[in-house]
């Protein structure tokens, strides 16, 4: 299983703004290793974030999104002391689950 | 009898598509666990959002792409796009000369901004859209980003 996220939601009036930096090589399967093989594809396909059981963020990325991919979004309707839910599903399919609590 | 069955089924299946079209059922646990294969594995910018469903995208000041103008190093090229249209119901970013042209498909949910941004991967110079889905139509935005050093293949 990959390394945790860093999850940092800020609350701002009524918005929470949410960076996360994931932890994930993204290998993009157009590079070519020390044995001058493609190293095949392994990126992550689908990434979401619940807040209170409702999804506030759904996204189906591409190998083209960097290695330890950065996102940020922002939603409204949580508070500051609440939990923020991210998980991804990549390409092979291997998981990740991490929780946040809204600052 | 069986023949019966299967007009029924199948009917049912075509409903509940129809359905989803619709919007009579909320897309988001449809569109979640689906992946868009078809639409990443496009080779241009119009093929990656007829694949999206899209026809022809016009040009339009609804969505707004951030990019930078030139970027050192096209392994980590920090791209956003927001919109102040309240209709935006998706979120694409592409970069052109990419092998593999859409890089990121964001859901703009109820109670969500339709404002997002991350960092993609350039191969080389390139133009990057940023494509919305309003309604049933698609609007872009598009900007052309020189990259120094390549982010792909290396």
């Amino acid at each position: 299983m990959a390394d945790p996220m860093r999850i940092r939601a800020q609350a701002q009036g009524d918005k929470v703004t949410v960076r996360v930096l994931v932890s994930h090589e993204m290998e993009s399967g157009q590079r070519r290793g020390a044995d001058g093989k493609l190293v095949p594809a392994h990126f992550i396909q689908n990434i979401s974030a619940t807040h209170a059981g409702k999804t506030v963020m759904s996204a189906q990325w591409g190998p083209a999104v960097s290695k330890n991919p950065f996102v940020q979004f922002s939603f409204k309707g949580a508070k500051a002391g609440e939990k923020i839910e991210v998980n991804w599903v990549d390409s092979k399919g291997d998981t990740r689950k991490d929780e946040a609590v809204i600052a | 009898m069986k023949r019966r069955q299967f007009v029924k089924t199948s009917s049912s299946a075509t409903v509940l598509g129809l359905m989803v079209a619709a919007g009579l059922i909320p897309q988001t646990a449809a569109a979640q666990s689906a992946y868009n294969k078809a639409a990443f594995e496009s080779k241009s910018f119009a093929d990656a959002v007829k694949a999206m469903g899209g026809a022809a995208p016009a040009l339009s000041t609804d969505i707004v792409l951030n990019a930078p103008e030139i970027a050192e190093n096209g392994n980590v090229v920090r791209i956003g796009a927001s919109s102040a249209n309240p209709a935006v119901t998706q979120i694409a970013l592409l970069v052109e000369k990419n092998p593999f042209t859409l890089t990121a498909l964001f859901d703009v949910l109820p109670g969500t901004d339709a404002n997002f941004s991350t960092n993609v991967k350039m191969g080389q110079s390139s133009n990057v859209y940023a494509v919305a889905k309003i309604g049933d139509k698609y609007v872009y935005a598009v900007k052309e980003v020189k990259v120094t050093l390549g982010g792909c293949g290396g």
